[in-house]
């Protein structure tokens, strides 16, 4: 029987103190707090968590398990349709997914269904061991393209039914966006995502980073010159977007992505590492979703006075609920319907203000939001010597203009079915390079999806 | 891990490696460039190819020792492995994509200035192959900076040498030389290919519009990736803002605005310079 206390609350360093350095902010349970926590599950007969959960992960089930003090048992419930708990607790939106649709959350607060989930995938990095899995092999040979989550989670999928799997990653270190995007103080780099990513080479899986697909291999010379099977693409959405406005390139405009890379992937916060990166005194942050919210976090961690420009009010931010409320915690200015126009620059082109216009909301437009509409002479600036464009990104063209038959859409991504089959015989892709940028989760679940279905190709052949 | 099967200096600060790259030394043709990053902490920098073997596996690159992350790769040795180099990247020449036919009769005028040098080399060597004149005018500060002279006579229908102390060849610019080419003795080119350090290219790009000659000039602009990722190698182009990496690194030159990309090359040269004292500092023990 459910308990009837109020939400356990999480662990987490003092706002203050956090924003001065990378280490994770949350905490995370404890075994105590989080068998705690398990017990306010009402395990529904009708768990509308699960169906409100991209990849179905039974969630009154492994809190059941939890409830009993069985970790190993939870974690198995978890594995059937997750393999990257660790990571999607910490990163998954669960307040519009699983936490959103509790029936806990009508009255009172939902099960902290992502905090339990993190608490499980964090145990089972802890203690499975280190031992190689002995599958046998099948014979059969599969090139994955990308190793961020959904590159991932067809590798191992592939990996567990008895296939040679190799990731080829274009970058020099694996992870894809969980690596190069997600900040530090969000997804620690040592204790998960690099653990997760050993998890999967245990399975067999062999992972070669500095290979570009569409530069230095190509779909064709994997598939006709390697002999692979079959190929997976899962090579994300990692073009930016700019907005076009004037003063763009001066010094001191950055992409939210190089903005990232540079400090996640080459980790410029470090002085011992070499790859440089600048701040200035004061950061503009274009944009509202998860991107802008890492970007804005990063640039007050570096030093910086960081603001967030948003063109709608705040309840239309695209952003995780927590996200913004960790921000505000940490004193990000936060100005909404606010739209920049142009970026000014010095006498040396560097950054010296943006310019914006205040926006009101009108009509709803096709997604449903309403859409902002200028307020007529409400032009300001905003004193900064750097801008940040966290616009969202696009999948990059690299693969399919190197891959003949292979179709894309209007928006350049990959054109493949429910199971990942793309038009081109042999060739199945998943994650963002088919959504655009969407979340880990639903990277992973496409990537699970299509090992199936190139499991069920390559047994036809 | 990509090992160093040979090192030397051609100039005081200019040293050129052959890797151990297979994959890259299959798939790559002139034009194209890598991703270099020396060791597990080190920065990523692009390099442009210099030359690559596909029988043998290997790719060479020729580095300038500028900042501290270049000088840091020319530190390595023989026996050495570099922690990364990634590519092909970028596009081909477009003359690698040319019909013989179109190929066929034309006539390129080559403009190398410094390290530049290096990655003209296989241009003109892929061009010697496939029996397309090429006169080369390679320009550096004094003699004991010119590079690749030996390998270029061989592969050049003529080589010009222009030196800022006259120490060989003209004394002058490379500008000059192109001028004299064209006016004094009469030779047509079908297009110029310039590379260098960006105020040459800007000056050739601005003589060779005065006759009207297509020239095209491959970038070095900054970049962390080198896959269109980052767009720290954002460029303008006639106007539009293009990504050195995948639109590039080879652009019209009389469409790139060069103030605008010489001041973005020089974006973290404060950051730069504190490296480059730090690393000097290490090297006095």
């Amino acid at each position: 029987m459910a308990n009837k206390i109020p939400r356990v609350p999480v662990r987490e360093q003092e706002p203050a103190i956090r924003a001065t350095n990378f280490e994770e902010v949350c905490y995370g349970y404890n075994r105590e707090e989080a068998m705690l926590e398990a017990s306010r599950c009402l395990n529904c007969k009708n768990p509308r968590c699960v169906s409100a959960c991209p990849v179905n992960i039974r969630i009154p089930d492994f809190i059941a398990r939890l409830t009993e003090g069985d970790e190993a048992a939870a974690a198995a419930v978890i594995a059937e349709d997750s393999s990257l708990p660790s990571v999607c607790g910490r990163v998954c939106p669960q307040e519009s997914q699983c936490e959103g649709s509790c029936i806990l959350g009508i009255k009172g607060e939902p099960v902290a269904i992502g905090k339990l989930e993190r608490y499980v995938g964090d145990w089972k990095i802890e203690n499975s061991g280190a031992q190689s899995a002995d599958i046998e092999r099948n014979g059969h040979r599969v090139a994955v393209i990308g190793s961020g989550p959904a590159g991932l989670a067809c590798a191992s999928d592939l990996a567990k039914m008895g296939y040679e799997v190799k990731i080829f990653e274009a970058l020099h270190e694996a992870g894809g966006v969980l690596t190069y995007g997600i900040p530090e103080f969000r997804l620690p780099k040592k204790a998960v995502v690099a653990k997760e990513i050993e998890a999967v080479k245990r399975l067999g899986v062999e992972i070669e980073t500095d290979v570009i697909a569409g530069r230095t291999v190509t779909v064709d010379s994997l598939l006709d010159e390697e002999g692979y099977d079959a190929v997976f693409v899962g090579s994300g959405a990692g073009l930016p977007r700019f907005m076009g406005i004037e003063g763009e390139n001066l010094n001191g405009v950055f992409s939210a992505n190089e903005f990232l890379t540079r400090t996640n992937l080459m980790r410029a916060y470090r002085d011992d590492y070499d790859t440089p990166i600048f701040v200035g005194r004061r950061a503009v942050i274009v944009g509202g979703g998860n991107v802008a919210m890492d970007a804005v976090r990063t640039a007050k961690r570096l030093g910086a006075e960081a603001t967030i420009v948003y063109r709608r009010s705040e309840a239309e931010l695209p952003a995780r609920v927590e996200e913004v409320h960790h921000a505000k915690e940490e004193g990000i200015e936060f100005r909404m319907l606010t739209n920049p126009t142009r970026i000014l620059g010095d006498e040396k082109g560097r950054v010296r203000a943006i310019n914006c216009v205040e926006m009101t909301l009108g009509e709803p437009d096709e997604s449903g939001r309403r859409s902002p509409v200028v307020k007529d002479g409400s032009d300001f600036e905003i004193e900064c010597d750097v801008v940040i464009m966290a616009l969202g990104t696009s999948p990059n063209p690299l693969i399919a203009s190197t891959t003949e038959g292979l179709e894309t859409n209007r928006r350049g991504c990959i054109v493949a079915n429910e199971s990942g089959a793309t038009s081109r015989e042999g060739v199945f892709a998943g994650g963002d390079a088919v959504t655009g940028a969407a979340t880990v989760i639903l990277a992973m679940g496409a990537g699970r999806k299509a090992a199936t279905a190139i499991d069920e190709y390559i047994k036809s052949k | 891990m990509f090992k160093i099967l040979e090192k030397r200096y051609l100039a005081e600060n200019i040293c050129l490696m052959r890797i151990e790259a297979p994959r890259v030394a299959r798939s790559a043709q002139p034009g194209q460039f890598v991703i270099v990053r020396a060791d597990e902490v080190g920065e990523r920098i692009p390099l442009t190819i210099a030359d690559y073997d596909r029988e043998a596996g290997t790719v060479t690159i020729v580095t300038q020792t500028i900042g501290a992350s270049t000088k840091k790769i020319c530190a390595l040795n023989e026996g050495d492995s570099l922690a990364d180099l990634a590519g092909p990247l970028g596009n081909p020449s477009e003359f690698v994509k040319m019909t013989p036919e179109k190929l066929k009769g034309r006539r390129y005028l080559f403009v190398a200035g410094g390290v530049g040098t290096a990655p003209v080399y296989p241009q003109v060597k892929w061009l010697h192959e496939h029996g397309v004149e090429a006169d080369v005018i390679i320009g550096a500060k004094t003699s004991s900076l010119l590079i690749y002279t030996e390998e270029m006579r061989k592969v050049a229908s003529n080589l010009y040498i222009a030196t800022d102390d006259g120490s060989v060849g003209a004394k002058g610019l490379v500008t000059d030389v192109i001028k004299d080419l064209i006016d004094n003795k009469g030779v047509r080119y079908d297009e110029c290919v310039a590379i260098g350090p960006m105020i040459m290219m800007k000056f050739v790009a601005l003589t060779t519009k005065a006759y009207s000659l297509k020239t095209t000039v491959s970038l070095n602009a900054l970049m962390v990736d080198g896959t269109g990722m980052c767009g720290a190698c954002r460029v303008s182009v006639g106007g539009k803002t293009l990504f050195t990496c995948v639109d590039g690194p080879e652009f019209d030159a009389h469409e790139v605005d060069f103030d605008e990309a010489m001041r973005r090359q020089a974006m973290f040269r404060e950051q730069e310079h504190t490296a480059n004292e730090k690393a000097h500092k290490c090297n006095c023990f």
